[in-house]
């Protein structure tokens, strides 16, 4: 580390203001300037570092600039490099990523709808977060209150790119859909059956997320972490409480670390054992989505004894877990998981052994490796083409190092293996489980409670289910946050899912969506 | 093919048999908290404590009002921790749906003294029962024989939470197919909107839209603490908070998110409110 930091000093003395080691595990690099291209160039090129999300903060009050935040990290490095660059208010742009990385496209055109900062040189600035007939509004700066009453829209709505042609036609879908699903569109451009091109618009469910985590004090919070996605609760719970944590030094006893672990992984598994009966279930094998259901319940009714809830709410807690475990619940993880091994094998074996089925999901939705990269594609979706990234391997947190598991990484990237990718990680998460729950020592299962120091900044990251969950905080006065900056894996993977559509008839989407089963509300919190 | 028949003989039927028998909850399930409002000497730590102000604490003229809003409670159990008197308890009653918003808001009034404690009881509201399972929804199920009601599911904003349970209550475990219930793709096809919240500014209009095309009577079910009242999120520049705000609503599930049995008895409550219209309001 120490290494990277002296070859960046070296190439770049002029543009380094000043290095910030004080959280563990991170170190934020303060620029000159607004302009991070050459360093997050040489980062990229020169230390294979990845770009893991860019994001904006209004300091204007108090230092007289906006920043913009650039993520990085690298292989074989579990230490986080943030660059953060000073936007005069005055200018407020900053030059844009996005043609060469595309990765960013969204992020940075949200921090334009969102911040008021010009993206110069993005290719394609039009509004993302903001729909078409917002007024010219942004609400995380700090001047904007949390509480506005917009007037009613009235607007452009979005104009969506023409389609010309004899037998091609648009075909909008959605925000209310078919299913029991959560709302977005899809303006789909088809010739005949095949798609020609897809175009979204999310953000339908935006619901001032990151500006309200500046509004509540942050033991209540944690609950609204819980509320940013409700199938990753968990999750996105725990990936808070590790941001403040970090902030403010707080030690997570070593029981509390794994038990975070033990339920990270029961989300997990939940929801990889639904999504697999799911994609069944969109080519029509509702046997197989039945017996998910079925053995998902089993699985929900050992959460609801762990934690008092199905769905992990109200579990996470800054310092530990909120609730701890008697001997019984400790017993009742093993035999519960044993049905659900068994259970899952079966299932796991009927899904594969159709035919039919099989045909529906091969060669279904192929988003290719180099796409995956070139997008930043995280998670499930980025493991079944060629991505391997998991943060539980390669920036170990809570109980993580010591226990053995695998990481099953394909390069097809079609249905078929991200519905593999799924499966594998299934029974991966059931041994490290148990493994978690044989070493499972003693102890208490929270930090006691302390004030949290103001104006410290620190990331909190989980590997999902999902993917990738990456939280970032600014701590203030009284108990509050000034900021809470959150990165949900769907946002990589929604432009992903346009690439991997293309060229397939209309009636695969539904299973394609669901391969990748992204979360509208984590996108657009 | 022979696998797949051999596995399903195998485990044979696995649907429960709510509401005639009480569901399975463990121990540590988290239903509703109970108050006794006379014993509790001090709300305002559980006010502070919770994290969507389903509790609220407003005093003046030397009297304090208390409220309790359980179409915001997240049943996190805050309050009872934060309650050192033992007044607040955190129980395992989920059966909380409600056909009048006000059911769901409880009141105590006490006397204020100058230090900020408060004592003398002046009157408060009785806490929700827990009935034997099911019981007040006995009759509609009865009544329902013989019709089959179509819900369509609109997410106004949620979380993804809500949806998680109302796609549960497909699984064979819940199979709400039994009482000739089941989810339908178009709300021209719906006799009940089933309306997950808080309603943002983005769904506005896409859920008006909904609610206009889906044909009278219509019966509209508004499901978890931000459905009902924004929860978490409340009202902000980007969310309208309840459904109610938008549309009318005729039954209120709360919960974060409401286990499908909380579910089940709320939509089956709302079924007496469709034979009601009915009867006044006959389909051509």
């Amino acid at each position: 580390m120490t290494t990277l930091l002296n070859n960046l000093r070296e190439c770049f003395p002029a543009q380094i203001r000043a290095v910030d080691e004080t959280a563990r595990g991170q170190f934020t690099v303060l620029l000159h300037g607004p302009d991070a291209t050459a360093i997050a160039r040489h980062l990229m090129s020169g230390h294979q570092a990845r770009l893991v999300t860019v994001f904006a903060e209004d300091r204007v009050h108090e230092e007289g600039v906006f920043y913009i935040y650039y993520v990085f990290d690298r292989p074989g490095d579990p230490t986080w490099v943030i660059l953060k660059a000073p936007i005069p208010a005055e200018h407020p742009s900053f030059p844009s990523l996005a043609a060469e990385f595309p990765a960013v496209n969204w992020q940075e055109r949200e921090i334009q709808d969102w911040f008021g900062l010009e993206a110069t040189g993005h290719p394609n600035p039009r509004r993302v977060a903001l729909h078409d007939n917002w007024p010219d509004v942004h609400p995380l700066r700090k001047d904007f209150s949390l509480d506005t009453v917009l007037p009613p829209f009235e607007g452009e709505r979005h104009v969506y790119r023409p389609a010309h042609g004899e037998g091609v036609f648009h075909i909008p879908v959605g925000p209310v859909h078919a299913g029991i699903i959560e709302p977005g569109h899809f303006n789909f451009t088809v010739a005949g059956e095949p798609i020609l091109y897809l175009q979204l618009r999310m953000f339908y469910t935006h619901k001032a997320t990151e500006k309200l985590f500046e509004n509540l004090p942050i033991h209540r919070a944690v609950f609204l972490a819980e509320s940013i996605s409700g199938d990753s609760a968990f999750s996105h719970g725990t990936a808070f409480c590790q941001a403040i944590e970090r902030a403010a030094g707080i030690e997570v006893p070593v029981r509390a670390q794994f038990q975070r672990t033990i339920l990270l992984e029961l989300e997990r598994i939940a929801n990889h054992i639904s999504d697999a009966g799911a994609i069944a279930n969109d080519v029509g094998f509702v046997i197989a989505n039945s017996h998910a259901g079925r053995v998902r319940e089993i699985l929900l009714g050992l959460c609801e004894c762990l934690t008092g809830s199905r769905v992990l709410r109200g579990m996470a807690a800054i310092g530990g877990v909120r609730r701890d475990w008697q001997r019984g619940q400790v017993e009742a993880i093993l035999s519960t998981l044993e049905v659900v091994e068994r259970e899952f094998r079966d299932l796991a074996a009927i899904l594969q052994s159709s035919n039919s089925t099989r045909e529906r999901l091969e060669h279904t939705g192929i988003l290719r490796a180099e796409k995956a990269s070139m997008l930043g594609v995280v998670g499930v979706a980025g493991r079944a083409s060629g991505v391997d990234l998991d943060l539980r391997r390669d920036h170990p947190y809570e109980a993580y190092r010591h226990l053995p598991f695998r990481v099953p990484v394909y390069r097809e990237g079609d249905v078929r293996h991200r519905l593999l990718v799924r499966i594998e990680e299934v029974g991966e998460s059931i041994q490290l489980i148990r493994a978690a729950v044989a070493q499972l020592p003693d102890g208490a299962h929270r930090a006691p409670a302390q004030p949290i120091p103001p104006g410290r900044c620190a990331i909190g990251a989980v590997e999902g289910w999902r993917g990738e969950i990456v939280h970032w905080v600014r701590t203030g006065e009284g108990n509050r946050l000034e900021r809470c900056k959150v990165k949900d894996p769907s946002l990589n993977n929604w432009p992903a899912i346009v690439e991997a559509v293309e060229g397939n008839i209309i009636a695969d989407f539904p299973v394609i969506n669901k391969s990748f089963n992204l979360s509208y509300s984590g996108t657009d919190r | 093919m022979f696998k797949i028949l051999q596995k399903s003989l195998s485990v044979g039927s696995a649907t429960v048999d709510y509401p005639r028998i009480a569901p399975r909850l463990a121990e540590q399930f988290r239903g509703c908290p109970q108050f006794d409002f006379a014993a509790w000497s001090d709300a305002r730590s559980a006010a502070d404590a919770c994290p969507t102000g389903a509790i609220a604490v407003s005093d003046s003229d030397g009297l304090r009002q208390v409220t309790v809003d359980y179409g915001r409670c997240i049943f996190c159990g805050e309050c009872e921790r934060a309650s050192a008197d033992g007044a607040v308890r955190m129980t395992r009653h989920f059966e909380l749906a409600a056909t009048d918003r006000r059911d769901l808001i409880l009141t105590a009034e006490y006397e204020l003294h100058p230090d900020g404690s408060h004592a003398g009881l002046r009157s408060a509201s009785s806490c929700p029962s827990a009935d034997e399972p099911g019981k007040r929804i006995e009759a509609a199920i009865h009544n329902l024989l013989g019709r089959s009601l179509a819900i369509r599911q609109v997410d106004a904003g949620s979380c993804n939470g809500c949806e998680q349970e109302i796609v549960a209550l497909n699984n064979p475990v819940h199979d709400i197919e039994r009482f000739g219930i089941h989810f339908v793709a178009s709300p021209r096809h719906a006799d009940m909107l089933l309306v997950t919240g808080p309603v943002t500014r983005n769904m506005e209009l896409a859920l008006r839209k909904t609610w206009a095309a889906t044909p009278g009577p219509k019966v509209v079910v508004a499901v978890g603490a931000c459905g009902i009242s924004g929860g978490i999120f409340g009202t902000n520049y980007a969310s309208l908070g309840g459904v109610d705000a938008v549309i009318p609503v005729d039954v209120y599930i709360p919960g974060c998110p409401p286990r499908p049995e909380a579910l089940l008895h709320g939509i089956l409550l709302a079924l007496s409110q469709v034979r009601q219209r009915i009867s006044v309001h006959p389909r051509g």
